[in-house]
């Protein structure tokens, strides 16, 4: 089973278009990986069928960054 | 591009079609199927879903078989998710969303009652803007997909005790404007359908004077017929269509050109 962190980083590199070497914890969605607000809705949604959760609106908002994405779905598994 | 992106191997289209037991939306759906299409047909009842299901088996072909009548009321969240259950046990993805059913609640405006004017916002706008909100998603995984919003002339022209109506139908112009814009980037095209006076129970209520007036400020002198809708429906959901998105298309014979 991988862990949560490679399996955001895949997801994220589905979703975005973009190569695994580029996404670092610190990678932005949007500043970093060229995400557009649909993108960021759809990134979210994919995460959500991944882990099976459901992530609300107030908190995908925050869900910026690589690692927050991370430290979401650990704190709520 | 993937194989599930290629010409040659598009994703197999299925519709829903809402108000689909008689009139405009029984048209529509029965043309979407003939274009092999597979077409989930909405009622607000049991027994119009059941009417749907015998008018769309009774077609022939595959897509006819595999098309069906099922229970919505688009005002009704929990009805909504109740369909969505449904489907999803079926393993059904809508990739074609048309949203004809609509009510009409007519009166003077002074003797306009909240009823009359709430539920024909809730059925004709709001009920577009939840089921676009809901079946978007899919389509934007598939990065393809169609929503045709039946409006009506009565949104651009204008009519003295319909402004409830007219109100839900400008509205819907309006939002699949913004969708278009909004969801283009995914392939996905938003457009709506303007009628004019068409031979259905709608507007079988008009008196025979109100109908002859209706007939000679038609270009063409008659009402229009609702297959006479359905074509350009159909026609908005191909792949042919797939440069037309955020426009209004009027059938109504020449009532009203803009």
């Amino acid at each position: 089973m991988s862990t949560v962190e490679e399996r955001v980083k895949k997801i994220v590199c589905e979703q975005l278009g973009v190569k695994e070497s580029d996404v670092q914890l610190t990678s932005k969605f949007v500043e970093d990986l060229g995400a557009d607000s649909l993108d960021t809705v759809e990134l979210v949604m994919a995460l959500e069928e991944e882990f099976e959760t459901e992530i609300p609106d107030e908190e995908a908002e925050k869900i910026t960054a690589v690692q927050d994405a991370i430290d979401y779905i650990v704190s709520h598994q | 591009m993937t194989d599930k992106d290629s010409d040659n191997n598009v994703p197999s289209r299925t519709a829903l079609v809402t108000g689909a037991s008689r009139g405009i939306g029984a048209a529509i759906a029965a043309a979407l199927v003939d274009a092999g299409v597979m077409v989930i047909g909405t009622a607000t009842t049991e027994a119009g879903a059941a009417v749907i299901s015998t008018a769309l088996k009774s077609r022939g072909g595959a897509a006819a078989q595999s098309s069906t009548g099922m229970v919505l009321d688009v005002s009704d969240a929990a009805s909504l998710e109740r369909l969505t259950e449904r489907l999803q046990i079926d393993k059904t993805v809508i990739n074609i969303l048309v949203n004809n059913a609509g009510i009409t609640k007519d009166n003077l405006l002074m003797r306009m009652k909240d009823e009359g004017w709430d539920s024909v916002i809730a059925t004709n706008l709001s009920g577009v803007f939840k089921l676009a909100r809901h079946f978007s998603k899919g389509m934007m995984k598939q990065r393809w997909g169609r929503i045709v919003n039946i409006s009506s002339v009565v949104a651009s022209m204008g009519n003295a005790g319909q402004s409830n109506y007219a109100a839900s139908k400008a509205g819907v112009e309006g939002l699949s404007r913004a969708m278009a814009k909004e969801l283009g980037s995914r392939n996905i095209t938003v457009n709506s359908v303007a009628p004019g006076f068409i031979e259905t129970d709608m507007t079988a209520d008009l008196s025979a004077d109100q109908r002859e007036a209706m007939q000679n400020a038609t270009s063409l002198q008659r009402l229009g017929q609702p297959e006479e809708v359905a074509a350009i429906v159909s026609f908005l959901c191909s792949d042919a269509a797939g440069y037309i998105t955020g426009e209004t298309i009027h059938v109504n014979g020449g009532l009203y050109m803009g």
